[in-house]
Parts: C-alpha cells; structure tokens; sequence
C-alpha cells in the first residue's frame, strides 16, 4: 500500500505538471513572453558586446538577476490566482490529491517553461564560440546560476501568487518580493548596514550566490543556499493552501 | 426501514463557525444509499458551506461527518476517491478542451489508458457530450459546461454525488435537460442535491432536508413536509353551474374545508376549493363536477403547499 501510495503521489505530479505546462502554449502570452525575452536578452547583449569586443558572458549574467524579476513573477502571477479568481482551485482540492503534489508539480511546469526560455538563448553563447574562443567554464556556471536563481524566484512567485486572486497584484508583489531578497545582499545595502550584519546580508541576498557560480565556481553552499530558498517559499505555498482551514 | 449499513452519509452536529457568524450550526442529517436527497434552504443558509465541509475542502468547527462509516478526517483522501462534487457555478479550466479535461480529471481520479479511455467514452455518451469532445471548454453555452462539470464529477464512478446547485444560470430548456440527466443519474446513484428552487427539488429528490440560517428545520418526503404546513391543496375552478347548489354540494365532498365563489358572470363561476392532507382531490372535484352535469372550463391546483411549508419555515 506504501509503495503504491509513491506511485500514486509521482503519477499525480506528473499530471499536474503536464497539464499546467501546457497550459502555458494554450494562450498566446508564452510565445509572446518568450519571444520578448529573446529580444531584449540578445539585443542587451549584443549592443555591448561588439564594442567590449571580448568573449565572455559576463555581461549577460549580470543582467539576468535584474531580467528575472520582471520576467519569473510574469511567469507564475497567474498560476494560483486565476484558479482562486475562478473556484477551479475549490474543485482541485476535493479532488483525491494530496496539496504537496499540486504545489510541486506547478513549480516543476513553470521551472520548464523558463528552462526553455533559457535553453533558447543559447545561440548567444554560441555565437561566441563561432566568433571567438570563450571560457566554456563561468558560461555553464552561468546557465547553472541562472536556473537556480530563476528557480528560487519562480518558488517566491508560486507562494505570492497563492495569497491573492488577482493577478496584477501577484505579479507586482512578486516583483518587490524578489527585488528585496536581491537587494539585501548588495553592496548598496551592506556598505549602510553595522557591520556585524553583513555577513548575514551576504549570505541571504540571492545575487551575491548567483555571482560566485557565475564565476564558474560550483559552491555545494551556493547550491544548498538555493535549494534552501526554494523548499522553504514551496512549503509556505503549501502552507497557504491550508489556510483555507485555518479558523 | 434504515439499517446503519445503507445509510452513506451521517452529518452529527455539525457546526461551522466563520470568525463570530455560525454559517452552520448544530446541523444533523443522514442520506440513505441510493436516494435523491434535497438539500433546499434559501441563498446563504448554508448549503454550500456544508457540501465544502463534506468534500473535504474545509474542516468543521466541531461535529462528525462519516462516508460510509469512515470519518472524514481520518481518511480525507479515501473519502474524496468515493465523492462526485460538481461546486456552483461549475468551475472549469476555461482552455482546456473537453477530452483533454475529462483526461486530466480520469488521471487524477486514478484511471489509466483502457480504464480512461472507456471512462470517457462512458462519459460522452451519459453527459450529452459526444458533439463537443474536441471543443475549448471555454467556448461552450452554459448548458454544456454543465454537462461538463458532471462528467468530471461522475468519471470515476463516484458512490456519492454532491451536486451543488446545478441548474443556476440556466435557460429553462437547459433546465429540464439537465434535470432529466439527474433523474436518470438518480436511478443508479445516491446523490445529494442542493438548491434553493423548490419545484426542482421536489420534482428530484425522494427525500428532502430544508436548511435555515445553518440550522435543519424541516426533513422529509415531499408529500410528509407539505402536511407540515397544516394547510391543504387549493385548487381552482371554473364551471357553469347554479351558484348555491354547487357550493352546497362541493362542500360535501369528504375532504374538502372550504368553498368561496370568488366571482361569476355569464353563469360561469371562479370557484376556490381548500382541500385537507396531501392527497390530489382533484379527480373527486372533476367526478363532482360530471355527475352534477356542469360545465367545466378549467381545473388546476393553485398552490402546492410544499411552497407554502418551506415559505413558513425560512421566513423570519
């Protein structure tokens, strides 16, 4: 009964999964959302690059924290809200499935959707290797980083997301939330605060973590760090689903 | 005529409370297997609230709540595999089509390739959907999502359907259809079904639970709650005949109370006959009527007193 029961919880997620993730290509927005985050990606970076006239990523890396916080809760505003906004979520939660299978397996459809996004992008770094000889190193640390990064901030996107059914305030609190665990860890933030807190700062700011794998450096704290942030916003998404019983 | 092993549903003493208000209190019934039990009491008595309660979408306050014999809590997810919930206003996902859904819903309900695909099909055939498999749920009329919203709820083969206000928003030929769709499900099925439109539930159910401000006030057959009300049928008459003699001999008749002629002109009389109990004395009226040698124009009942039953009961 037990193993039928790990069967049962896979199956349930991969269902979700499956259909969430295609529902992202059933309306036009993802083909609209993927082909605008190419072009400001590539024109960003390309704008630069020429005149730097050196083969690296750098650039690019350093943009994406900044790209992800508009793009990764215009990504997930609509997962909980609209199924708050219209009862499906009533349906979903009578169903025989447990709130965990749901959460993860939402988590996992839009973690693929911005995998695909990424993956998309790689005619950048291709590009650099028809034209120049690059680092292959701080590129794969940087494509790493970035699907922790974009990971971590789909989790805080998934719960924020989960407290409202409306899904212009998802995405505007998404983005503050994600701006404010960015920031904290940022030079303009450590330099003003006493000294003993800085430490502190730095490990909780999510940059700080995405620069250090950017570098091609592959810290198992880093790695921790992000699978940290993601469990614990996955477990306050379930936690809000259950506060529909909360008296 | 109840034995403890037929009953699927047993409600003990629920209570619901929301911050200060009780939205069900001290509610207490039981649902027999394979009846069509109504659940009627005006908007915001509570029905939707205690359908939450037993589809496990939210926990009581206090109370018990048992599916055949097992407590909702314990086994939350047995349970919700033996419950068919079809919410109000029949949330669906709006672009998914029709096929994919019921494929999504099957999947989750734990059916598997053969098992699913005949499910659906079974689905198709019983719901009325055969000519919308492929269509975007989104772009169906409201009937059709309704019919949609049971298929996801009868997929599995649920032991009990909860149907909460299913005919809302309907024109009334949807109406009929959908009521007909229940009426069949009924033969095979127990289900509960909650509304605040009297003649539906009266024209369904088998059994009814009237519900006020969270609290039951009436329970019973259709015919047992209409004798609650204390008032018998009236029914109204239109026929030629003497004035005198046909109030003298209608009032004869064994169980009727009362006769008052409301007008007349042309020697036709507007009669209105009050009748006692819950029995159709229309056919005596009628024999009444031909062995007098009147002419009749019209004969019909004016009010059924269940309406009256259920206005007395939530009223105030």
């Amino acid at each position: 009964m037990h193993s039928l029961q790990g069967v049962n919880t896979m199956q349930n997620i991969i269902t979700i999964f499956l259909k969430e993730f295609k529902a992202f290509f059933f309306s036009p927005i993802a083909y609209v959302f993927i082909t605008v985050y190419l072009v400001i990606t590539n024109f960003l970076f390309f704008q630069g690059f020429f005149i730097i006239n050196q083969a690296d990523m750098r650039g690019y890396f350093s943009l994406l924290p900044w790209l992800f916080l508009i793009f990764v809760p215009a990504i997930t505003m609509r997962s909980w809200a609209e199924e708050k906004k219209i009862k499906t979520l009533e349906l979903l939660l009578t169903w025989p499935i447990n709130d965990i299978e749901v959460v993860v397996g939402k988590f996992l459809a839009t973690f693929c959707f911005l995998a695909i996004s990424l993956l998309l992008s790689l005619t950048i770094p291709i590009t650099i290797a028809i034209l120049g000889d690059p680092d292959v190193g701080p590129i794969i640390g940087g494509y790493l980083g970035a699907l922790l990064l974009g990971a971590a901030y789909l989790s805080i996107g998934l719960w924020i997301s989960s407290l409202t059914e409306n899904q212009i305030v998802a995405f505007i609190l998404g983005v503050v939330m994600t701006f404010c665990l960015f920031m904290i860890g940022n030079p303009f933030i450590t330099m003003l605060s006493p000294s003993w807190i800085v430490p502190l700062l730095t490990f909780l700011g999510i940059g700080n973590h995405f620069e250090s794998i950017g570098r091609g450096v592959i810290d198992t704290r880093d790695i921790f760090y992000y699978l940290s942030v993601i469990s614990f916003f996955l477990f306050l998404n379930i936690r809000s689903l259950e506060s529909r019983k909360w008296e | 005529m109840s034995t403890t092993n037929s009953v699927i549903l047993d409600v003990q003493k629920l209570n619901k409370r929301f911050g200060e208000v009780f939205a069900v209190k001290d509610l207490s019934f039981q649902v027999r297997k394979g009846e069509v039990f109504g659940f009627l009491g005006p908007n915001g008595a509570g029905k939707t609230t205690t359908m939450r309660i037993v589809t496990c979408f939210i926990p009581a306050t206090s109370g018990s709540i048992r599916v055949d014999g097992q407590d909702i809590h314990e086994y939350s997810l047995q349970i919700r595999k033996k419950i068919g919930y079809l919410p109000e206003n029949t949330p669906l996902y709006n672009d998914m089509q029709v096929n994919e859904y019921l494929a999504f819903v099957g999947k989750l309900r734990g059916l598997q390739n053969s098992k699913l695909s005949s499910a659906m099909d079974a689905m198709y055939q019983t719901c009325g959907l055969t000519t919308v498999v492929k269509r975007q749920i989104g772009k169906l009329s409201k009937g059709f999502r309704q019919r949609v919203g049971l298929a996801q709820a009868l997929i599995h083969n649920p032991d009990l359907l909860i149907l909460d206000e299913p005919t809302s928003g309907l024109d009334p030929n949807q109406i009929v259809e959908i009521r007909e769709l229940i009426k069949n499900l009924g033969k095979e099925k127990t289900v509960v079904y909650c509304s605040h439109i009297l003649p539906e539930v009266s024209a369904t159910c088998s059994r009814i639970l009237i519900i006020n401000e969270g609290s039951s006030v009436a329970t019973g057959t259709s015919d047992e709650l209409t004798a609650l009300s204390g008032k018998g049928n009236i029914y109204r008459l239109r026929l030629k005949a003497d004035r005198e003699s046909a109030e003298s001999k209608l009032s004869t008749l064994p169980v009727v109370s009362k006769v008052k002629v409301e007008s007349s002109s042309d020697g036709w009389l507007q009669i209105l006959v009050s009748a006692e109990g819950t029995i159709d004395v229309g056919e005596d009226l009628f024999k009444c009527v031909v062995q007098n040698g009147w002419s009749l124009a019209e004969l019909r009942r004016e009010t059924t007193s269940l309406e009256e039953t259920f206005a007395q009961l939530t009223r105030g």
